[in-house]
């Protein structure tokens, strides 16, 4: 046997062995999975034991180097551990957006100690992050952010006002971007980490169309942020915060579309037989989604061996996010007056239509289709005045 | 095996991408064209490809080939399509092989040099609809003597006029929908009874319906096994799907580009109009529609060579999904053209026609599509 197929065979006796059964059932939505931190209440004890045994071995981010509480796995080895947990139904032990955006670009980006101090912490799960980007009046269009940091000789003081911010009311940290040079529009942005605890910070829920609200109003009132925690340069706060929207374009256009789905038309064959017409729409669908997941497996490939053009993040983010909007409509579709119930505890509390509404934001979240569509125009076709 | 081309399927690629630019460009299709040439495409040209090696990327290495797969064989199509060769690579050194391959050592030896050194062409009698149906055979081929003797008609045979031995499928067994039963000949093109009837088609490539009366063949004709041929024709068919699909990406490709180079000097209005947003988001879809759909060509194409039972899958959402991707791409090139996008001297007109006769060879979108639920079983 080649050393791979060793590790796979090893890879799957340990899961098999440690994996709880509780952790193998399907994830039911945003609410049923483990996103650790300070604060979180784990759903049963199954949750956490998963979480602290993958986190010891340091399979929650298992391509990190080892030092940094990684598993230290090559790529080939991180495909198949990843595939061996898809084929055993195992659970994701921990989602964060420590682990999908701000890992990478503290890897990349980030000074030893700052390495050191983070990373380690957020592949065990001890502290739950958010993301501080956009503001009123600058959604997808980051460069007229007005949140500023006054430079105060060993810190800074960070006054303004950020919007969207998922999940602030439940974090412990945030990923920040701060003006901190008036003169500057396009540079002149810094990226900064701090403790939501700080004094002078505040959250409010914003209510979505879904009747959920796992994004926030978030407010810095004179807060105080040491200055050892900025990630990358003074004023180039762009720079990290492009490398992290490119991770974080990576998640959402994959969601929801992973590999072990299975056909829409299989799963609502009943339907189909009823309805030749959206019969058509489910196979044109299925048809989409394995071009889709064939581009999206070329991607990644080709991302691992350097090749491949660098914006092709924003055509995955674009083609993703509109295809998983449209497999919500015909989720909806297809369960016609069952996936109207909104609060019934068949419907799982409505997790279909809160679940089609929630998709709504993918094309929006992240930066807009219409945004991503720009960048390819400009970086890839290299259109002009784009 | 990563889903990108290796070392050396890009050089292979670097080499088709150069040889068929300068000597199967458009202008080629259109010389062969105006001057009205029966076959519709060069012989000249076909040994070349022969001379290259080319035609001998499905042929093994003991019969003379380069004993390579689908992938290979994609890199060649795709540069075809780009520059709508009139060429009977699809036909022939695809199809017609991979039916050769699950035939007789004889077979193999009476075509397979002639096809290696691009002297030879084969055409595929397979359909008889105008929709492609290739579970509808009807055509008989009733035992006589050691042979068979074929009767029926059979429709869209592309290059059936001038190629020099037919590949047919008809029926010794069984009804009309019945997987058994089905036999698959090589009928050489001078045999008595065989009546053709060339037609030039929309992209001018010339095709043909082939009446069949009373044609009489004997048994080493047969591809493969008396009423099993259904395993061959399978085989024929998941090559020429998947080749169809990796010409259209080219055809698809090759329409964008045009069209991206042709609004980047355009100018209404005193600016080119490729600075217009409303054109721009339109033009970074159809990219993004391409690039799709190349992948799911080349994903059908990986898991074909390595005889993945998920190939049958992959082949049909490749094809579903570049008849749609491609068709995009010439509506919006011949639109994004405007005036000029109508006359016979831009190119982009070529595409559409191109585009049109490849959708429907070896089954359109649709077709595919409702495999897809099949396959999936709903």
């Amino acid at each position: 046997m080649s050393d791979l197929e060793n590790f796979r065979a090893e890879t799957r006796a340990w899961l098999e062995a440690n994996c709880p059964a509780e952790m193998r059932l399907p994830i039911k939505g945003e609410d049923d999975m483990c996103w650790g931190g300070r604060n979180f209440k784990f759903k049963n004890d199954a949750q956490k034991l998963w979480l602290d045994t993958m986190a010891q071995r340091g399979w929650t981010v298992p391509d990190w180097p080892k030092e940094y509480g990684g598993g230290g796995l090559n790529p080939a080895e991180t495909k198949i551990l990843k595939q061996e947990m898809a084929s055993l139904k195992c659970r994701s032990p921990l989602s964060s957006f420590g682990i999908w955006m701000l890992g990478p670009a503290l890897l990349h980006f980030g000074t030893e100690e700052q390495k050191k101090h983070y990373l380690p912490q957020i592949a065990r799960g001890e502290i739950r992050w958010c993301q501080g980007y956009s503001e009123p009046g600058s959604g997808s269009d980051l460069v007229s952010l007005q949140t500023y940091g006054e430079d105060k000789g060993d810190h800074w003081v960070v006054n303004g006002q950020k919007v969207w911010t998922s999940y602030a009311d439940k974090a412990d940290w945030i990923f920040c971007l701060v003006r901190t040079d008036k003169n500057d529009k396009y540079k002149g942005i810094s990226f900064l980490l701090f403790d939501m605890e700080s004094e002078g910070v505040s959250t409010k829920p914003i209510k979505l169309i879904s009747g959920n609200s796992p994004f926030c109003e978030t407010f810095f009132d004179d807060v105080k942020v040491p200055k050892d925690q900025i990630v990358g340069e003074l004023n180039r706060g762009w720079d990290v915060a492009k490398y992290l929207l490119g991770h974080e374009r990576e998640m959402i256009s994959g969601g929801g579309l992973s590999a072990d789905m299975p056909s829409i038309g299989a799963a609502f064959a009943e339907v189909a037989e009823l309805d030749p017409i959206l019969r058509a729409e489910f196979a044109a669908f299925d048809v989409e989604t394995l071009a889709f997941r064939a581009m999206s497996e070329k991607f990644m490939d080709e991302l691992k061996a350097g090749k491949g053009h660098p914006a092709q993040p924003n055509m995955m983010k674009y083609a993703g996010t509109e295809l998983n909007k449209k497999r919500h409509e015909l989720i909806m579709a297809a369960g016609g007056s069952d996936a109207l119930e909104w609060e019934s505890e068949a419907s799982n509390h409505g997790a279909k239509p809160r679940g089609w509404l929630r998709t709504k934001a993918n094309s929006i979240e992240g930066g807009t289709s219409e945004i991503m569509l720009n960048v390819i125009s400009k970086r890839i076709l290299d259109l002009p005045g784009a | 095996m990563p889903l990108y081309h290796n070392d050396d399927q890009q050089m292979l690629a670097d080499a088709a991408q150069q040889f068929i630019a300068d000597k199967g460009s458009v202008a080629h299709l259109r010389e062969f064209r105006d001057k009205n040439c029966k076959d519709g495409f060069g012989h000249d040209l076909w040994r070349e490809f022969g001379e290259m090696g080319f035609n001998g990327i499905l042929v093994s290495e003991e019969e003379g080939g380069l004993g390579l797969g689908h992938q290979e064989a994609g890199i060649i199509l795709k540069e075809i399509g780009r520059n709508l060769t009139p060429s009977p690579f699809l036909t022939t050194a695809i199809a017609g092989i991979e039916a050769l391959n699950a035939g007789s050592k004889n077979l193999r030896e009476k075509y397979v040099p002639g096809i290696l050194a691009g002297e030879t062409v084969l055409s595929l009698a397979i359909e008889e609809h105008s929709k492609h149906r290739p579970d509808h055979i009807a055509m008989s081929a009733a035992r006589s003597g050691n042979g068979f003797k074929l009767n029926g008609a059979k429709k869209f045979v592309i290059h059936g006029g001038s190629s020099d031995m037919v590949i047919v499928a008809a029926r010794t067994a069984g009804g009309v929908n019945d997987r058994e039963g089905i036999t698959l000949f090589a009928v050489d093109k001078d045999v008595a009874g065989m009546e053709i009837n060339a037609v030039r088609l929309v992209d001018s490539a010339v095709a043909a319906h082939i009446n069949f009366n009373d044609v009489e063949i004997t048994a080493d004709a047969v591809i493969g096994e008396v009423d099993q041929g259904a395993d061959v024709l399978d085989r024929l068919l998941r090559a020429g799907r998947v080749g169809a699909a990796a010409e259209m990406v080219g055809v698809g490709q090759g329409a964008m580009d045009i069209t991206v180079n042709y609004i980047k000097e355009r100018k209404q209005f005193g600016r080119v109009i490729g600075e217009f947003q409303g054109l721009q988001h339109r033009m970074s879809h159809l990219y993004s529609e391409m690039q799709i759909a190349d992948a799911a060509v080349l994903k059908a194409q990986q898991l074909l060579d390595e005889g993945s039972e998920k190939a049958e899958l992959m082949i049909s959402v490749a094809k579903a999904k570049v008849g749609k991707a491609t068709n995009l791409s010439v509506r919006e090139g011949v639109q994004m053209h405007g005036g000029v996008g109508m006359t016979d001297e831009y190119d982009i007109g070529l595409y559409m026609k191109r585009d049109r006769a490849l959708s429907e060879f070896f089954g359109d979108a649709s077709y595919h599509v409702q495999r897809v639920a099949q396959i999936y079983g709903y």
